[in-house]
């Protein structure tokens, strides 16, 4: 078990440096000035060698690199080339917002997955049909649609739900849930299909163990049974796909959080991006990938919990 | 944005990938998702040509008009056809799906194949970096690219397309790996073709399948992706048509004309779909190709039943089965028990004898009311302590399940939940049956642990399945059976899987089980060493079928089957040391192969041909001895001893 924690942590270094290497990689390979192309076709010199001093294009990109490598190690992700304010704190700032949402996603999708998935193997037949066509459409759907057929259902028809922006939850965590409802639902409709498909397939491969086959031969109750021995044995593999449907919200925030307008940092990495801000790209790449890191650090654990042999080990 | 890891499909033999694509379009499925696909592209590429309108020409005086003779799906805000624009737009959308594939598809299948066929340094720091690079944000890297290359949408596909390889990287590497071992594939070696040339020519083929699969899904999630970047408007720059940005238009818009939203998103919804059907399919039909094809099916009567001259069940008998039919479910059932009877005193062990796909299993599965999903009781009668079972549901089965009959299964280790200790498996069991609860729950699991004769029931409570013997855990597993103190125990081959002590072990541990409670035992088995321990009657089954049953005494001396007389010599126990083992010639037919005549006539060395020509009835010999068998006179008067 520690052994595959160490691994996991192992494994993060290699990957901050990765994506940030590639990210100054690409920008040195731009032909002709970044600067320009960053300040568009209406730039005037003096702010094209502003823009020169301020991100230190006049040295080669491993030391720029290197500096901000260096900056990474205290803290200190360089400023915003728009508003000119620190990137962490900006960060920072917008970070509650899209751990919340992907949380309740991953939260959603874990719960509502595995019920689907199970009910369907369970009860086999037209019911099971039903989950299937359900996941395919979950799956075809893109999410920033759903999004907007959401805020046009509940928001706006009938005003069920705000239709854009965030309240924290420390402000008011009634009105925090009622922020996140449809988000959550546009967002975690693959991941809710992704893990019934899952737990489906693990829920009809255990239902055919001995195991399962000696419980009921020796007189356990079905509800038992299911709720107990069949859940905890199917939510092994679930966990493993957990992992990847979570890195995946991660990404479908920058295509979700900009309909509902929640100030997060997926809508900002969109912002950012339109503007030419590469520093607050990395940055948000550097947050995004520390939590990448961090869920499928959960998911070991999880997995490690649920699986005695990997917990003995 | 990362692909869900896919199963690879079994590794295929040069020949099976042959006709792939002729197979998929046989399926329905299959032809319909290829000509959609088709049609679409083509469609999208010949927009210029077929497109109503210009994408970008604003017919102001029909603005948002709905689906209509002169726009088929309606304009947008600024009186756009939206068909033109869906036309034109898919061209960026597809195009992009191509670009992404393409370099998935250079990135991937050489590194694969060279780190499966190579292994090594080369294959383990492929593994490596795939390992890093499947964590990868790749939204970021994306925005990076379209931040740096400004509205580059070829660039940020390409990118896509190498960061997300290493998927289908891992998937060949398996591949190439299992060819490897492959015969011809060594052959090839031998026979000095260089490796470039082995791998090209025949590595590589075998991976088709699952290149297929993997680049639909992937082509399938990277329409989500530039579908999505092109909303954002970090695609082509508007007023240029691209399928995100026409979902884009209509969100703003909405709350006036929600139809907008319905072609783009439906249009992305079925491209992706089917993307992703053509993976399953292309992954189904691999799949069916390696499946035994199916046999032919032939005209079969039934048998007669088991039980000669008594049809109806016996009212004091423990159990008492007759006439029992299983089939499966669906339009063309197969018939899987034919009419198999027998009976079981109470504290009598039985021992129910017969090879692989006699039908052993599904006997005893049926006694116990858990057969199969797909296969059921299509007739006779199951009767256990004088009132029939075979119709309970399942409900009401589970009153008799645990404490009136049990069961422990063939291979201990796969028979204990391996999320749970023993001493909460037993527990589960006892809570169950016994209806106590709190402390009187433990003391009883320690007692029911110390009566399976296990040496410090405490300690082995607190272990997990994993961590203790196959004996241990057969012994378990008799404990949980014996938890509600059953009147019968199925056991189902249960000392197959242990050493050849240990089995002692457990055969001397279920006699003075049975002994201590009057315990009677349904053993399934084909053992005769087994039966001969332990058993006090034996049912001997072949292909669906009962063709014997007998006393154990004497079944042994003068068996009155020909399968039953095979079954003996070809027994380990019965050969002498230096001599061969008898093996019976052949094999059990399939149910789908069930003669109407005798099914043991083909291996059998006294067949006739009255044999073959219609079911043979079951003959009564004497007291508690029955045969199926036409040349049972034979048998036991000059031949018996042979």
């Amino acid at each position: 078990m520690l052994k595959l924690l160490a691994h996991r942590v192992a494994l993060s270094i290699p990957l901050v440096l990765l994506v940030s290497v590639v990210v100054f990689a690409l920008e040195s390979l731009v032909p002709g000035d970044p600067a320009r192309t960053i300040l568009g076709e209406n730039a005037t010199p003096e702010g094209i060698a502003a823009l020169h001093q301020q991100m230190g294009l006049d040295q080669p990109w491993l030391e720029r690199y290197w500096h901000w490598l260096s900056g990474l190690f205290h803290g200190d992700l360089g400023a915003s080339l728009f508003t000119g304010d620190a990137v962490t704190s900006e960060l920072n700032s917008r970070l509650g917002v899209t751990v919340s949402l992907v949380l309740c996603c991953v939260l959603v999708s874990a719960v509502a997955g595995t019920a689907l998935g199970m009910f369907s193997a369970i009860r086999g037949g037209p019911a099971a049909r039903v989950v299937d066509v359900l996941s395919l459409t979950g799956l075809a759907l893109p999410n920033f649609w759903v999004a907007i057929v959401l805020v046009a259902l509940f928001a706006v028809k009938i005003r069920l739900f705000p239709a854009t922006g965030y309240v924290a939850l420390a402000e008011s965590p009634g009105h925090w849930v009622r922020s996140l409802v449809l988000p959550v639902i546009a967002l975690s409709l693959f991941g809710v299909t992704a893990v019934a498909k899952q737990a489906r397939d693990a829920t009809l491969e255990v239902q055919d163990t001995d195991y399962i086959r000696v419980l009921r031969g020796n007189g356990v109750s079905e509800s038992r049974i299911v709720l107990k021995h069949m859940l905890r044995n199917a939510a092994i593999p679930v966990v493993t796909v957990l992992g990847v449907v979570a890195v995946s919200m991660l990404s479908g925030t920058v295509f979700v959080e900009g309909v509902f307008v929640l100030p997060g940092l997926g809508s900002l990495a969109t912002q950012a991006t339109t503007d030419h801000d590469l520093p607050v790209i990395l940055g948000i790449g550097v947050y995004f990938t520390v939590m990448v890191i961090i869920l499928n650090l959960l998911v070991d654990l999880a997995y490690g919990m649920l699986n005695p042999k990997v917990r003995a080990s | 944005m990362t692909t869900l890891p896919e199963p690879a499909p079994r590794p295929a033999a040069d020949a099976a990938n042959t006709g792939l694509v002729r197979s998929v379009l046989r399926s329905p499925r299959g032809a319909i998702v290829v000509a959609f696909l088709v049609v679409l592209i083509l469609a999208c590429a010949l927009a210029p040509l077929i497109a109503p309108y210009d994408p970008l020409a604003q017919h102001l005086s029909a603005v948002r008009s709905g689906p209509s003779g002169r726009y088929w799906l309606g304009t947008d805000s600024l009186g756009r056809d939206l068909l033109s624009r869906l036309l034109h737009g898919g061209r960026s959308s597809l195009l992009g799906v191509l670009e992404a594939v393409v370099t998935l598809l250079i990135v991937a299948v050489p590194t694969g194949l060279l780190a499966g066929y190579l292994g090594g340094t080369f294959d383990r720091i492929a593994m490596r970096v795939a390992e890093v690079v499947m964590s990868v944000p790749v939204i970021i890297i994306l925005l990076a690219v379209l931040s740096i290359f400004e509205h580059s949408m070829t660039s940020a596909m390409i990118a896509f397309g190498v960061l997300g390889s290493s998927g289908l990287m891992r998937v060949i590497r398996g591949s190439a790996l299992a060819a490897r071992e492959e015969l011809y594939v060594t052959a090839a070696e031998l026979m000095g073709l260089s490796r470039l040339q082995v791998v090209v020519r025949h590595v590589l083929p075998r991976c088709r399948g699952a290149i297929i699969i993997q680049a639909s899904l992937f082509a399938a999630v990277t329409l989500g992706v530039q579908t999505g970047l092109t909303f954002l408007s970090l695609g082509p720059p508007p007023p240029a048509a691209t399928w995100g940005g026409m979902v884009a238009d209509a969100a703003s818009v909405f709350n006036q004309d929600a139809w907008m939203l319905v072609p783009p998103g439906v249009t992305i919804a079925l491209t992706v779909l089917a993307f992703g059907l053509l993976g399953d399919v292309v992954r189904d039909v691999s799949a069916e190709k390696y499946a035994a094809a199916p046999a032919a099916r032939r005209k079969r009567r039934s048998g007669t039943p088991d039980t000669a001259g008594r049809p109806e069940p016996a009212t004091d008998m423990l159990l008492s089965v007759r006439d029992l039919s299983v089939a499966t479910d669906g339009g063309r059932p197969l018939r899987l028990l034919d009419a198999v009877g027998f009976d079981i005193a109470a504290g009598e062990t039985v021992g129910l004898v017969g090879e692989s796909g006699s039908g052993k299993t599904m006997t005893a599965r049926a006694v116990i009311g858990l057969l199969p999903g797909n296969c059921r009781i299509t007739s006779g009668q199951v009767v256990f302590d004088g009132s029939p079972v075979q119709d309970l549901d399942q409900r009401a089965f589970r009153k008799l399940r645990g404490r009136r009959i049990a069961m422990i299964s063939q291979e201990p280790m796969a028979a204990l939940d391996p999320s749970f200790r023993i001493g909460s498996l037993v527990a589960e069991v006892v809570r169950a049956v016994d209806g106590i609860k709190g402390k009187a729950v433990h003391a009883r699991v320690i007692e029911l642990l110390r009566m399976v004769e296990i040496p410090d029931p405490e300690a082995v409570a607190r272990r997990f399945p994993h961590q203790i013997s196959g004996g241990m855990a057969q012994r378990v597993a008799i404990a949980m059976a014996i938890a509600g103190r059953p009147e019968l125990l199925i056991a189902d081959e249960p000392t197959t899987a242990l050493d050849v002590t240990v089995q002692a072990e457990i055969l001397d541990l279920l006699r003075s089980l049975q002994q201590q409670n009057n315990m009677a035992i349904l053993l399934v088995t084909h053992d005769w060493g087994v039966v001969a321990d332990v058993c006090t009657k034996v049912v001997v089954m072949y292909a669906g079928q009962v063709v014997e049953t007998a006393p154990t005494g004497e079944v042994f001396d003068r068996p009155a089957h020909p399968y039953t007389r095979a079954l003996l010599l070809s027994s380990p126990e019965n050969t002498h040391v230096g001599e061969r083992i008898q093996a019976i010639p052949g094999s059990v037919p399939t149910p789908q192969r069930w003669p109407a005549g005798c099914r043991f006539a083909s291996r059998c060395d006294l067949a006739q041909p009255g044999c073959t020509e219609g079911a043979i009835p079951v003959k009564d010999i004497s007291e508690g001895r029955l045969s199926r068998c036409l040349r049972v006179d034979t048998l036991l008067g000059g031949e018996a001893r042979r």
